[in-house]
């Protein structure tokens, strides 16, 4: 009843090949951009800025970058935190080493440098496939590891390592109170999901598709299999590149390599599977679930604990979240194997509908 | 060259110490079509249960003799790994069966996590011992030709044959028994299979029942080499490259993989690390095994990858 | 899945996110958070530290509190990983009136705090870890590395197998291997190293273990090969014990290995039990303290009535004190802080930060809490952040720890110096001004 398309005719190509053709739906994303630019700012306090919202925007990035990679191009990496490792250290080497650099340009530079890395480890994927190629993208993740612990120049000559930023600014304006952050990785975040949504509408995001779903026929009919696996990878590394940069400079301010570890790539392939391959908006559905959920487990136990009259131990709340995460993982799997994005645009569809039965 | 000697000999050992947890995983997936990322978190688990049962069952049933309590432990576990095998089948792989290989893998992920957490809880998450009666000690051959000897390690020795007389065994298994011919069938075509009759369910059991019984092994030798504690979990990633390598369907692969991979990795640890500064051991296996796929795309032993358009 | 439970959810979720932190009204309690390490890769290590913290707050408020003022503890779980340790940090930062001090028992998370603590105006405790130039005061002022850091240890350790030499004379042309942790917290170590290198000839082969170090055959090959003199370890959980059985494998003896104090713990050693005798670590003051006062009336007050953290067989492990020490210097922090902004009041962390600067426990006011034989006097000041750098040597005799040197003191004429270069270079990264002398009395 609400969300009919009925007496909404397009008179034109533009207005009909545009992102959101039904104007319910480009209302209710303005409503979200507008809540989450001013209304959260309103709501939100300071340990929900740096604990929850700011960690979900970047992770909520960085799964994009990898849903283009796996979900639509179906390369299966497994090295997407060596990538993201490569944007925030070499974020920091131009941020560092060039006086007067801007943030944004150094996020950008350092994400243009995952690129390169990317497409270096991607050209094994012309001849790799399936699964073999996920293990051959570890070796991206351990050599990234090595290479940041082993070769100090990366680390600006630190003896521990460990390298750390401040004074971040844009345009002029400071960006260190949890707020400014969270509106500037917003800013970024929105900026890049139009630019992927665009891109996997079009033309070579055709070819990704094609490429995921029959690589072979793909070929016969005129696909360059090489270059659209190796824009995949380019285009993905570049925005786990920048999502990298933005989780070292802005979410953690301090960071050693095991922040980039295979823990990382293998969280952002939770996000992307239970979101939903393929999908722009899974990966923000399962950003979202993946961040929240260890966090809400972590203070629902305890207290589902004293409402029986139960103390539980901090390991035994650590053990059972992680219980309760692997068995939900499993669980989402069983339920809908297309994930969150299936379970929300099967909602679209019933809301079309509502309330006739059909 | 002694010394070149001792590398390479270390290197195979801990080559065939990496095929235990291998096999596992090539055993899961020629039969059932999915990579087990759980293989970790359940040589992690048995031998959990090991150590803990050769704790609480001699004192519960007053036994002194150590071999008996181990012997009692060991099957004890195993009859834990089968419940967890069925309980996987039940609950996971029956809901899952025709769903893609991404999916199966990340389903295994989360029976990792799931694994992990339950083993902690059941069993504590100290550091525990297992005590098969394998020697400590090194063992220098050699003494009269090489200075110093070649040293080798006996428990590795000992672990070794473990696991090479495992692989025959697995070999032989699959080669000329029932069972084995059903799992190779149901490997191929699953449709195929069940259409002639073969219990696709009954089938996978028993596959992850061998596999646990494999990790159980693996966990024992580890456990008893390291300690039981989490980290364990985490050779599952040291043995990754081992499976690629030697062809995600082949168990003779695995064994063949492994010894490449143990020997690649201390060589170039020894001779190539101290130039790049050392610490190369983590990635040098997965960069060869990069190199060996872009030359045979399916790994040394795997069948060959048919696309049908 | 139906819409109404998927709707169910997600507002439970929410809600419970957006539920604030209970502001508890109560005035006289002084929260002490716990970022624990009780699962994951170091739990064996980390869960006695997490008890023994627990036990000795729990000891203070039997005894009667700080002047009166209950401690509480709140642990929070972070399995050693640096993005659950800021998370923790955020979320306890501001409960039960605010944190009185962090001490996150791992150099990756220190290394992030160092970042937010001065923002949020809360002291850090890093007793034995974290960033060794931190001891400066001047750059660092709300780090406090007491009573030892890094550079302490190598120095020390160094000292120790000098002395059993015959003089650092003796040691040059020697050769030293380093087996550490390939990870800030190692690397961390190697600076101290390379300076007495420097000094006194010695060579030194690094050997870098990746984390988490359950595969050490190449490193002890090498080893075997170098033919070393000496190997200092400075490894943490699983990686200890992996390496001295490695050690054992090869045949390299346990007399000439020397651990930090983070690698030479009972959880390291327990389980290889004889083989390892002759294994010696060198030990922030405290070592494994069965006998002392403070153990036993731990024991008496807190586990005899039942309200002990953690097993009672634990009680006086090396890793147990050095949570209860780590525990004690927390308290006489604030009581001292208590001197100066009011006896029996509640200290807020800026009041603590100035607790902690003007520490002053003489060996007397030590003796008086339990810790006689146990710790030397610790003195900080506005540039001396760490107090005390005394250190003693125990080896392991198979069953348990025997003390094999007199006490230590770590070379300040040559630390000292490091130190504040290593902060000046901080300093001038983050274009931070140095605190002025007037500073120090805030």
């Amino acid at each position: 009843m609400i969300y009919r398309e009925n007496g909404q005719f397009k008179t034109s190509y533009r207005a009909d090949q545009q992102i959101f053709p039904i104007t319910q739906d480009r209302i209710a994303i303005a409503a979200l951009l507008l809540f989450a630019v001013v209304g959260v700012p309103l709501l939100a306090d300071e340990y929900l800025f740096r604990a929850i919202l700011i960690p979900f925007l970047i992770l909520a990035l960085a799964a994009l970058g990898l849903n283009i990679l796996v979900g639509y191009c179906g390369q299966i990496s497994l090295g997407t935190g060596a990538f993201m490792a490569v944007g925030a250290y070499a974020a920091y080497n131009f941020f560092v080493r060039i006086q007067g650099m801007p943030l944004i340009v150094a996020l950008l530079l350092g994400g243009l440098c995952a690129t390169v890395v990317g497409v270096l480890f991607g050209i094994p994927s012309l001849r790799i496939k399936g699964l073999y190629l996920a293990v051959a993208t570890l070796a991206a993740q351990f050599f990234t590891d090595w290479a940041f612990l082993r070769i100090s120049w990366f680390t600006n000559n630190s003896s521990s390592g460990s390298v750390s930023v401040s004074n971040l600014s844009f345009l002029g304006l400071p960006i260190s109170s949890p707020l400014s952050k969270y509106l500037f990785c917003l800013a970024i975040l929105v900026v890049f999901a139009w630019l992927a949504k665009n891109l996997v509408r079009g033309h070579i995001g055709r070819e990704w598709m094609a490429i995921r779903d029959m690589d072979v026929a793909a070929a016969v009919i005129g696909i360059r299999p090489v270059y659209a696996k190796l824009t995949a990878f380019a285009v993905s590394s570049f925005i786990v590149g920048v999502a990298g940069g933005l989780w070292g400079f802005v979410h953690l301010g301090s960071w050693e390599p095991a922040a980039f570890s295979i823990d990382r790539s293998f969280q952002l392939l939770f996000m992307i599977i239970i979101g939903g391959l393929g999908s722009i908006m899974g990966a923000f559905f399962g950003a979202a679930f993946i961040v929240i959920l260890p966090i809400f487990l972590n203070r629902a136990l305890p207290a589902l604990g004293d409402l029986i009259g139960v103390e539980i131990s901090t390991a035994a709340v650590a053990h059972s979240e992680l219980m309760i995460f692997g068995a939900l993982i499993v669980f989402f799997l069983i339920v809908e194997p297309h994930g969150l994005a299936r379970l929300w645009s099967t909602a679209k569809e019933k809301m079309r509908l509502w309330p006739f039965p059909h | 060259m002694g010394f070149f000697l001792e590398t390479v000999i270390g290197g195979l050992m801990s080559g065939m110490l990496y095929s235990l947890v291998a096999l596992g995983f090539v055993l899961i997936f020629k039969a059932s079509g999915v990579f087990n990322f759980a293989q970790g978190a359940m040589v992690l688990f048995a031998a959990l249960a090991m150590a803990r049962f050769s704790e609480w069952l001699p004192a519960l049933l007053g036994i002194d003799s150590k071999v008996l309590g181990n012997l009692l432990a060991f099957a004890g576990a195993m009859v834990l790994m089968v419940a967890v095998a069925w309980l996987i089948e039940r609950l996971v792989l029956s809901k899952l069966v025709n769903q893609e290989g991404i999916t199966l893998l990340m389903a295994t992920l989360g029976i990792a996590y799931f694994l992990d957490g339950f083993g902690q809880t059941l069993f504590g998450s100290a550091i525990y011992k297992i005590d098969v009666g394998l020697p400590k000690d090194p063992m220098f051959l050699l003494q009269n030709v090489f200075e110093g000897g070649v040293l080798v390690n006996k428990e590795d020795l000992y672990a070794a044959g473990i696991a090479a007389t495992l692989v025959v065994v697995l070999s032989l298994f699959f080669q000329y028994t029932s069972t084995g011919r059903a799992l190779r069938a149901v490997a191929d075509d699953h449709q195929a299979a069940q259409s002639i009759g073969i219990p696709l369910n009954r089938i996978w059991v028993i596959v992850w029942s061998v596999a646990g019984f494999v990790a159980l092994v693996a966990g024992v030798i580890w456990g008893s080499k390291l300690g039981v504690q989490f980290s364990l979990s985490l050779v599952a990633l040291k043995a990754l490259p081992v499976v690629i390598l030697g062809g995600l369907t082949s168990v003779p692969g695995a064994i063949i993989g492994g010894l490449i991979i143990g020997v690649g990795e201390k060589v170039s640890e020894v001779y190539l690390g101290p130039t790049l500064g050392g610490g190369i051991e983590i990635w040098f296996g997965y960069v060869l095994v990069l190199f060996v796929l872009l030359v045979r795309p399916q790994g040394l032993f795997g069948e060959k990858i048919i696309d049908r358009v | 899945m139906k819409l109404t439970t998927l709707a169910l959810a997600a507002t439970l979720a929410a809600g419970s996110l957006f539920t604030a932190s209970a502001a508890l009204a109560q005035a006289k309690v002084q929260f002490f958070p716990s970022l624990t390490g009780r699962t994951g890769p170091v739990a064996p290590n980390a869960t006695p530290f997490a008890n023994g913290y627990a036990d000795y707050m729990k000891l203070v408020n039997a005894r009667g509190g700080i002047n009166g003022v209950q401690t509480l503890v709140e642990e929070c779980e972070t399995a050693y990983a640096t993005d659950r340790g800021v998370e923790c940090y955020e979320r306890l930062k501001g409960k039960h009136g605010g944190a009185t001090v962090f001490q996150p028992l791992s150099t990756g998370i220190t290394f992030a705090l160092t970042e937010k603590i001065p923002n949020d105006k809360i002291p850090m405790i890093t007793s034995g870890y974290g960033r060794s130039d931190s001891q400066d005061g001047g750059v660092f002022k709300w780090n406090f590395p007491l009573i030892g850091h890094y550079w302490v240890a190598g120095d020390t350790v160094l000292q120790h197998i000098a002395k059993k030499e015959g003089g650092w004379d003796k040691l040059r042309g020697k050769k030293i291997a380093v087996v550490y942790h390939d990870s800030p917290f190692g690397k961390e170590l190697l600076p101290i190293i390379q300076e007495r290198q420097k000094m006194h000839g010695f060579e030194i082969q690094l050997l870098p273990v990746p984390a988490p170090g359950v595969e050490q055959k190449a490193i002890w090959l090498q080893v075997r090969q170098q033919r070393p003199d000496f190997v200092v370890m400075q490894t943490w959980g699983v990686m200890t014990a992996t390496a001295i059985k490695e050690a054992i494998a090869t045949g390299y003896p346990r007399e000439k290995m020397f651990g930090t104090w983070w690698s030479g713990a009972e959880p390291d050693l327990k389980d290889i039990g004889a083989a390892a005798k002759g294994y010696s670590a060198v030990m922030m003051q405290h070592g494994a303290e069965p006998q002392s006062a403070v153990v036993k009336e731990i024991l008496d007050k807190v586990h005899a009535k039942g309200q002990g953290t953690g097993p009672k067989e634990e009680v006086g492990d090396v890793l147990y004190m050095r949570g209860v020490v780590g525990a004690m210097l927390a308290v006489e922090g604030v009581r001292a802080a208590q001197e100066r902004y009011g006896k029996g009041k509640h200290m807020t962390g800026e009041q603590a930060r100035w607790g902690y600067e003007n520490l002053d426990l003489t060996q007397a006011k030590l003796d008086a809490l339990g810790f006689k034989g146990v710790m030397r006097p610790v003195s900080t000041s506005c540039f001396d952040h760490m107090g005390s750098a005394w250190a003693r040597v125990h080896t392991w005799d198979g069953a348990k720890f025997t003390w094999a040197s007199d006490w230590l003191q770590a070379d300040e004429q040559i630390i000292k110096p490091m130190v504040r270069a290593s902060a000046e270079k901080y300093g001038n990264e983050k274009k931070l001004q140095r605190r002025a002398s007037a500073d120090c009395q805030s």
